[in-house]
């Protein structure tokens, strides 16, 4: 991909906005269609798209395979863990009342955010880890036969 | 039949045929990447099959205002069907990526990835495990 | 009215596609068509009010999905096999298939019904405690969140298993292989 001057250019000018992006989408799932599924694949497609234009390396020098792997299981852990944590304020698993006793529909927005932010973990780290074990294979048909 | 209940259930026949089109595909063709893009195209016109059923006539996205009242006279469309379907795409990507994972591995071990010249493969493998061990394995594998 | 006609170039739009898919042989053009498709049925998804659908599967399908199977098809064959089979008894499948479907429709609501069944359940419900209870406007990420949370712990489940099954398929098995090798050829030396 050496010799795609206009790729390479507007790559870098997009990956910025792109990422930018999946945290609005993230954010703003309360309010407009949105959440975490979305927002995790948007995140993921920035580090693909640069991975594509600039080779798997210099893609995996800014994003480690080891971390990819440690925020697949960590996103899970997150979702589960706030179940955990409301049950240790003495209320239901999963039971976002915990977040503020006082006022149940006020815990509900912490509860969903939480919870949502463990999905998009999660779905960043898989569909990532899926492309570097897909890209990280050399090759059967080179560049000129396509 | 009257032209009511033509229009009223015409989608639905009409996701049909896309449904049916995806099966074919995964039924007749022999390469294993064009049955799970069949595949695919059979999974997503469930899905539009299954939100169709949730459409309601004069409706708008299930999204209340983010300040203000809620207007008693918007009707919004039912959002347990999109819950569902979430899920259901979510899932999708997750086999579908197994499945491409599989027939990478197939073709390295195989070096093909037609389904005629796998079964030709299979068939001379077991041929082969018959004559090699077929008398102590009591018959035939 | 306008509504009716959009649906309709789309669909028509979407079945020119799917037959395409079924007679391309170049693997390439219908990885991209593929792509099509999903981008198509996310407009379906948009012009039958489900946005949260529509925005997922554009991300998901046209995106993710054309980039793994292009990945694939780099790393396995770029045309399909001329088929010798005939198609007398796909067509047959699918036809009977087929019919048997249309056959279950005949009961069901119009479409667009508002006093349809799927509307007046637990559907109706979550739309109308929703404001009350979860105080979220967009009612898809309340229940999706909220009210069915199970099950959305259950789906991101699903999508670490998949991410755990396709590395244990692919990832790393190159360095096992190669040492395998050379495992191998050390007693051909030695003996």
């Amino acid at each position: 991909m050496r010799h795609h001057l206009i790729l390479r250019v507007v790559t870098k000018l997009l990956v910025g906005a792109i990422i930018l992006f999946a945290f609005y989408v993230q954010f703003h799932g309360d309010y407009s269609p949105g959440g975490g599924f979305q927002a995790g694949v948007i995140m993921a497609v920035a580090f693909i798209l640069y991975g594509i234009v600039f080779g798997l390396r210099k893609v995996q020098a800014v994003f480690p395979t080891w971390m990819v792997h440690r925020l697949m299981a960590l996103g899970v852990l997150v979702y589960a863990g706030t179940g955990i944590v409301s049950m240790l304020f003495g209320f239901d698993y999963l039971d976002y009342g915990a977040f503020s006793p006082e006022h149940p529909s006020h815990g509900q927005h912490t509860g969903i955010l939480a919870v949502e932010a463990g999905v998009g973990i999660t779905v960043t780290g898989v569909m990532i880890a899926i492309y570097y074990a897909f890209a990280g294979r050399p090759p059967r048909i080179s560049d000129e036969e396509w | 039949m009257s032209w009511e209940f033509f229009i009223g259930h015409l989608n639905y026949w009409l996701f049909t045929v896309l449904m049916m089109t995806g099966l074919f595909i995964v039924v007749a063709k022999g390469n294993l990447v064009k049955k799970i893009v069949g595949l695919n195209i059979f999974q997503t016109a469930v899905f539009m099959f299954y939100i169709s059923l949730g459409k309601i006539t004069g409706g708008t996205a299930p999204i209340f205002p983010a300040h203000g009242d809620i207007d008693p006279n918007v009707i919004y469309s039912n959002p347990l069907p999109h819950v569902l379907i979430l899920t259901a795409i979510v899932v999708g990507i997750a086999t579908t990526s197994l499945g491409l994972a599989l027939i990478l591995r197939i073709r390295e071990e195989f070096d093909t990835i037609e389904e005629d010249e796998l079964l030709g493969i299979e068939f001379a493998m077991v041929q082969d495990e018959n004559r090699a061990h077929g008398q102590s394995m009591g018959g035939r594998a | 009215m306008i509504e009716t006609l959009i649906n309709l170039v789309l669909f028509t739009m979407l079945v020119a596609t799917a037959i395409a898919v079924v007679t391309i042989r170049r693997l390439f053009a219908m990885v991209m068509l593929s792509g099509v498709f999903s981008l198509l049925s996310a407009l379906l998804f948009v012009t039958l009010d489900a946005v949260d659908v529509a925005f997922t599967e554009a991300a998901v399908g046209a995106g993710i999905s054309t980039v793994l199977m292009l990945a694939t098809l780099a790393l396995t064959s770029r045309t399909e096999k001329q088929s010798s089979r005939s198609i007398v008894l796909p067509l047959t499948v699918v036809t009977i298939t087929g019919a048997a479907i249309i056959y279950g429709t005949l009961d069901m609501p119009n479409f667009g019904d508002a006093n349809a069944p799927a509307q007046l359940g637990v559907a109706a419900q979550y739309m109308e405690n929703s404001p009350h209870d979860i105080d979220v406007p967009n009612v898809v990420t309340a229940i999706l969140a909220s009210y069915r949370g199970y099950d959305t712990l259950g789906e991101t489940a699903v999508v670490f298993t998949a991410g755990a099954g396709v590395l244990v398929l692919i990832s790393g098995l190159q360095g096992r292989r190669r040492r395998e090798d050379e495992e191998d050829e050390d007693p051909e030396v030695n003996s």
